[in-house]
């Protein structure tokens, strides 16, 4: 082993840290300080919640993966597998949640320019309100939930229940288990709504949730495809 | 908003606690989180070693009658005498607790939430009303758990595993397996939820929340360890969350995913068709085999980081460590299928999974070599966490060495389902893990709780736990060659009746070793209020933690703008504090090795 002299580092001293400033200079690019100079303090690592968010999709993927891979071998595990005609009105919630993912890129891209070409950060000054657009989305959402559980009610008169067959269970613990995760979108959504309008709403905390809400319409497409496929 | 504004982020803003409740109950303080977690663990091990008690006096004596037990459960245990069904119901338990509330929860969100914010110079967690969820819905699912005790056939009896059917076809299949299987599997869903909100605050934490200077490389290893094993439960949980769904959907709402047609219990036709038991199987391993080392590889970290401080000298390499440890987390995936050798396996997919349960020995052995080259002509502080580190290698080498022997398909057929399994994964991930625990809490109990434990008790505690563990396990080994089935409540067939005197031992044994452990009770009880006042840096270590009081403030570097400048391993140096360089200390120092 070699014999190396430490040299301190040439740091940039930041503002004294208080509870307001937090830590987190550390951030993904200082993975390995070779010369021991240490990244400026302007190099900030990205807030939490941008790593956070790819976490829960994460989770949620491997959720969803393993229902998937559930379904696979239930399917071939018997013969009593029966076909099932999707619900019409799926693809009408379809359209309504990729509708929402739009309503949301509008508003978010409203909100980033807005943020960043006013010091002030008061939307109620805009001459259009971006925050309308995130209405537009909540509403576009709760329609697709509540498309969802009118297929639920056409199951079920057509006497498709839980138990009734593997391939409905599958379809209703699929689309229950989404629909739930939208739900919890939602409320992530008047957070949102929320902060924006007492003028705290951080860029990140913006940016990861609509990261969730693309992820769960891109989800439910691949859940669409899934059933469309195998039930 | 740009994005440094957005940095004013960093962790989730909360001032100090005023009321009781905020500061004891539901606190946002990792620390206060983090000794939640410990305590929570240290009741369910209680609980599951209890439980081991009285197994182990029933498979010595099966007609012995243990007083009280009729209060546990009047029908499991009619005059005192434990009834084969309540035997695998205490299995079951024991496993369940032990697994999951105790192995998961001690190593890895204990003392993962308690330190691994200071490690890296963070205040807190990134998320803390997360945080504080993780653990408060944890502790929920071990109420849940609990709770299966006290319904009407008291709790399951499929074993940790559950395998189905037995586990997904309601009451007919035995005492427990109606609600309180159904019990089982709520609780393991929400304890799934409550690791996540956990993974939720590690990852991030770790990578957005370092202080300056704080390089991934310059991480303390328990640390990586911690980070490592979020990652495998992030993807392990998530995958045993929606098997427990599938399994409670077969209970309450009459859905057929694991129970196959036309079986028939107590000559009752199962009113289920078509479901596929091995699909448990798949969905349970999945998560199964990656939370062995969700329980290992956290006591990795702890055991390299206590032996660094005490032979004040680095590990010959960090870096192969920490390289070692992601590719257990990355093969431990691919190994599942070893659990199913004898599930009627195409013979190729055995080899398939075979060949990686192999490869698998590699990165363990490095680890190990590592451990034992790093320790050669090393002059070694003895204490009570130095030994159980050390210990922690020799029951991980003993364990290890039976499972090359069990990756295997041609040999582990044959030992399939006996005591030899039973001994292999309690000395690796159970007893070895556990030691690990030991290691972590007389090393950082002077941090946890800002007062000294007694040593000399704590290596009394040490060399009889040493000594009774392999009394317990090792002739497991013996047991399993011999032809001894596992699970079985009693031993009557001929040819295991020659083997009652070496469960007796074995009994005998594990009521010294429990015995043993109200030692440490008492050191852990005592110490924590009555014990010697902490200095902040006991052991002359290098890491954050031990540059600040002990216990730590509120905010743990209370307002301090911390700046790292060296990685944890600045032991044998010459500096103006000793022979050790703190991480956060500027002085330029000549060091024998260069940084990881």
């Amino acid at each position: 082993m070699a014999t190396t002299v430490h040299e301190p580092p040439k740091i940039e001293e930041g503002q004294p840290r208080s509870r307001t400033t937090g830590s987190g200079d550390g951030g993904f690019r200082n993975l390995d300080p070779k010369d021991g100079t240490l990244r400026a303090v302007e190099d900030y690592a990205p807030a939490p919640s941008r790593t956070g968010i790819w976490v829960i999709i994460a989770s949620i993927a491997m959720t969803f993966a393993g229902f998937t891979s559930a379904l696979i071998v239930r399917q071939g595990a018997s013969m009593d597998w029966r076909h099932l005609t999707l619900p019409r009105i799926l693809y009408f919630n379809t359209l309504a949640l990729l509708a929402s993912g739009v309503t949301l890129e509008i508003a978010r891209r409203r909100i980033a320019v807005f943020m960043s070409g006013s010091k002030n950060h008061d939307v109620k000054t805009l001459d259009e309100n971006p925050s309308r657009w995130l209405y537009f989305t909540l509403f576009l959402g709760l329609i697709f939930v509540a498309g969802q559980y009118a297929a639920w009610l056409q199951l079920r008169s057509e006497g498709l229940f839980l138990a009734t067959n593997p391939s409905s269970s599958f379809f209703y613990v699929l689309t229950v288990i989404h629909a739930l995760h939208v739900l919890g979108g939602l409320i992530g959504l008047t957070y949102v709504m929320r902060k924006l309008n007492r003028v705290v709403l951080r860029r990140s905390t913006l940016d990861s949730f609509s990261y969730y809400w693309h992820f769960m319409g891109i989800l439910w497409v691949y859940l669409l495809l899934l059933l469309w496929m195998k039930l | 908003m740009h994005d440094a504004s957005a940095h004013a982020h960093a962790a989730e803003q909360h001032g100090p606690p005023t009321t009781f409740i905020r500061k004891y109950i539901f606190s946002l303080d990792h620390k206060v989180i983090g000794k939640q977690y410990y305590d929570l663990g240290l009741a369910a091990a209680v609980i599951g070693m209890v439980l081991s008690w009285l197994m182990r006096l029933h498979l010595g004596w099966t007609n012995l009658a243990i007083p009280g037990l009729h209060f546990l459960s009047s029908n499991g245990a009619p005059g005192n005498i434990m009834t084969p069904e309540f035997y695998l119901q205490l299995m079951t338990m024991h496993a369940t607790f032990m697994v999951f509330f105790v192995l998961t929860v001690a190593p890895f969100a204990a003392f993962g939430n308690f330190f691994l914010p200071i490690h890296v110079g963070a205040e807190d967690m990134p998320f803390p009303h997360f945080n504080m969820m993780s653990f408060w819905t944890t502790f929920v699912a071990f109420c849940v758990m609990v709770s299966a005790f006290f319904v009407n056939d008291g709790p399951p009896l499929a074993g940790w595993t559950s395998y189905a059917p037995l586990s997904a076809v309601g009451a007919v299949a035995g005492p427990g397996q109606g609600t309180g299987q159904v019990l089982w599997a709520v609780s393991l869903a929400i304890f799934c939820l409550g690791q996540l909100f956990g993974a939720l605050n590690f990852i991030p934490n770790v990578l957005n929340l370092r202080c300056k200077g704080m390089s991934l490389w310059r991480m303390p290893m328990p640390t990586w360890a911690w980070f490592i094993t979020s990652c495998m439960g992030l993807t392990a949980f998530s995958v045993l969350m929606p098997a427990c769904i599938l399994l409670i959907l077969d209970h309450v709402a009459g859905t057929s995913f694991f129970v196959p047609s036309n079986l028939v219990i107590n000559d009752q036709l199962q009113p289920h068709s078509g479901g596929s038991t091995l699909l448990w199987q798949h969905l349970f391993w999945f998560f199964g085999h990656p939370e062995v080392y969700i329980a290992i590889v956290p006591g990795m970290g702890i055991v390299t980081y206590v032996l660094v401080a005490n032979m004040r000298k680095p590990m010959l390499s960090h870096r192969v460590l920490v390289y070692s440890m992601g590719a257990l987390a990355v093969l431990s995936y691919m190994v599942y299928g070893h659990h199913m050798f004898v599930s009627g396996m195409n013979p190729v997919s055995s080899i398939a999974f075979s060949f990686p349960t192999l490869i698998i020995t590699i990165p363990s052995t490095i680890i190990v070599l590592i451990w034992i080259g790093s320790l050669y002509g090393s002059r070694l502080r003895i204490n009570a966490a130095s030994l159980f580190a050390l210990g922690f290698i020799s029951l991980f080498i003993t364990g290890g060495v039976s499972g090359f022997f069990l990756a295997q398909p041609s040999i582990q057929i044959l030992l399939h389902a006996t005591y030899f399994v039973v001994g292999h994964f309690h000395f690796t991930m159970a007893i070895a893990a556990i030691f690990g625990i030991f290691s972590g809490t007389y090393f950082w109990f002077p941090k946890m709780w800002g007062r000294m434990m007694n040593e000399t008790l704590g290596k009394l505690h040490f060399w009889l736990s040493f000594i009774g563990v392999y009394c317990i396990f090792m002739p497991f080994h013996y047991l399993g060659l011999a032809g001894n089935v596992r699970r079985y409540q009693s031993f009557v067939a001929d040819y295991m009746q020659p083997l009652v005197g070496v469960h007796q031992f074995i009994t005998i044994a594990a009521l010294f070793t429990g015995a043993v452990q109200l030692i440490f009770l008492f050191n852990f009880f005592y110490s924590r209020f009555w014990g010697e006042p902490a200095p902040a840096n006991p052991w002359q270590a290098t890491s954050l933690e031990w540059s600040i009081p002990s216990p730590p403030p509120f905010d743990n570097f209370a307002g301090r703008h911390v700046v790292v400048y060296h990685d944890p391993y600045q032991y044998g140096v010459e500096s103006s504090t000793g022979d050790y360089v703190m991480q956060d200390s500027p002085e330029q120092v000549e060091t024998a090795h260069d940084e990881p």
